[in-house]
């Protein structure tokens, strides 16, 4: 199969760099797929799961991804990706505490308080725990 | 001449000094290899980021002189921003100072009416609380390191203040990093953002992107990560050159204390062989008086 270059990157480093089959990432209208010769495209990303196929590897690589952007141009992909986690580095304590937080801005709704941000990160833990539960 | 204990009392300082600044020279080699690993690892992010708004710049114009994003507006200059950022702690060379420098003759041109400041580090901070520019805000105690928050929310207040009008330019100061022996006072513009500026590949294809869904809410969700991305990246350089420029400026304290030491050292054997000397003309002043008689 055709495969085409991904690299994925957070502020705070590259997380992968290398030949992929295809990818399923959360965009803004719902799950995409991309395979190799996609037509140029550019998504946001919401919180979801982000599934690749590697070449020779029949088992997909999963990972949590807490928002971001997908561009695709000349058989590139790139993922700007907030934060990234595979299932086994997600930290369920942190995921519920951070949930619990959201929760608490989001019924407190002061009116410093931004909802769309408490929202987000509501988003973020949800399915962080999630990916952790499907995956582990 | 100082006595024999004087020198001895001022090598034992100027020993102790040196072991204060040999040890902050090593502290700061270690923040600095820190620094910049992190520095550098955040590069990639930043790169792509700039490039997909290379590729997007030619979507930037809606057509009747109006822009797809707000940062992207210029307007008539009313009132400019200089965010500064320094160093929280000094002994760090001329890093700050320099910097102040820099800042005052880039004030020069604006009054106390069309000019703000916003301060990043202590030095900064403390140089200009007394000084006529008003200050909008004043960050401080980073310990030299990125705080992926706190650097949100300063980009935030800055991108805000621009949409809202309170300013109209802004204007970003800050040492990068260059290399461990050189810092470079770099002064960038922050918003509004030039799009062709953004790259400094002329040949950036221009491509056709499919938007998903649409180019405005694209520039919506990208921009505010872009205004973020640029200030992060300035504030990492500016750790990494702070603790740089600390690193060097300790190396060398270290060394000047060496020489002090060489030379008093010196000075504290000639004053005892004199002393010895002196002794000895005594004795055999008192021994040649004793035969005499």
């Amino acid at each position: 199969m055709a495969s085409f270059q991904l690299s994925i990157v957070t502020p705070a480093e590259t997380v992968l760099d290398e030949e992929v089959e295809s990818i399923i990432v959360p965009g803004a209208k719902g799950y995409l797929g991309v395979l190799a010769n996609h037509a140029p495209l550019i998504t946001p990303l919401q919180p979801g799961k982000m599934t690749i196929r590697k070449p020779g590897d029949s088992h997909e690589t999963i990972m949590a991804i807490a928002g971001g952007f997908l561009e695709v141009a000349n058989n590139v992909a790139t993922v700007l990706a907030d934060a990234t986690e595979y299932p086994k580095q997600i930290d369920r304590q942190r995921a519920e505490e951070a949930l619990r937080r959201a929760r608490e801005r989001i019924k407190a709704s002061e009116p410093d308080i931004d909802i769309g941000r408490a929202m987000t990160s509501a988003e973020r833990a949800k399915n962080r725990m999630h990916i952790l539960d499907q995956y582990t | 001449m100082p006595s024999l204990r004087d020198i001895k009392r001022r090598i034992r300082s100027v020993k102790s000094t040196q072991q204060i600044t040999k040890a902050m020279e090593m502290v700061a080699a270690a923040k600095l290899r820190k620094a910049q690993t992190r520095a550098e690892k955040a590069r990639p992010y930043a790169d792509k980021m700039k490039q997909i708004l290379a590729n997007l710049s030619s979507s930037v114009d809606a057509g009747d002189g109006n822009v797809m994003h707000p940062y992207f507006q210029k307007r008539d200059v009313k009132k400019t921003t200089l965010v500064l950022i320094t160093s929280d702690r000094g002994l760090c060379g001329s890093f700050n100072a320099n910097l102040i420098r820099r800042a005052a003759r880039f004030l020069e041109h604006y009054s106390t009416e069309t000019a703000e400041l916003m301060t990043v580090g202590k030095r900064g901070a403390v140089w200009y609380r007394k000084r006529p520019y008003p200050i909008i805000s004043s960050h401080v105690d980073f310990g030299g390191n990125m705080d992926f928050d706190r650097s949100r929310d300063i980009a935030r207040e800055l991108t805000d203040r621009f949409e809202n009008g309170e300013t109209d330019e802004i204007y970003v100061l800050y040492q990068r990093f260059v290399s461990t022996a050189r810092q470079e006072i770099t002064l960038e513009r922050y918003l509004p953002i030039e799009p062709e500026a953004v790259t400094e590949d002329e040949s950036a294809r221009q491509i056709d992107y499919i938007f998903e869904p649409d180019p405005v809410a694209i520039f919506d969700d990208l921009m505010p990560r872009y205004a973020m991305t640029m200030l992060q990246t300035a504030m990492a350089e500016s750790f990494a050159a702070e603790h740089a420029a600390r690193m060097m400026a300790m190396g060398a304290a270290t060394r000047s204390a060496g020489d002090m030491i060489d030379s008093l050292t010196l000075e504290y054997n000639k004053a005892r062989q004199s002393a010895i000397t002196k002794e000895l003309l005594d004795i055999v002043g008192g021994a040649e008086a004793l035969a005499k008689s």
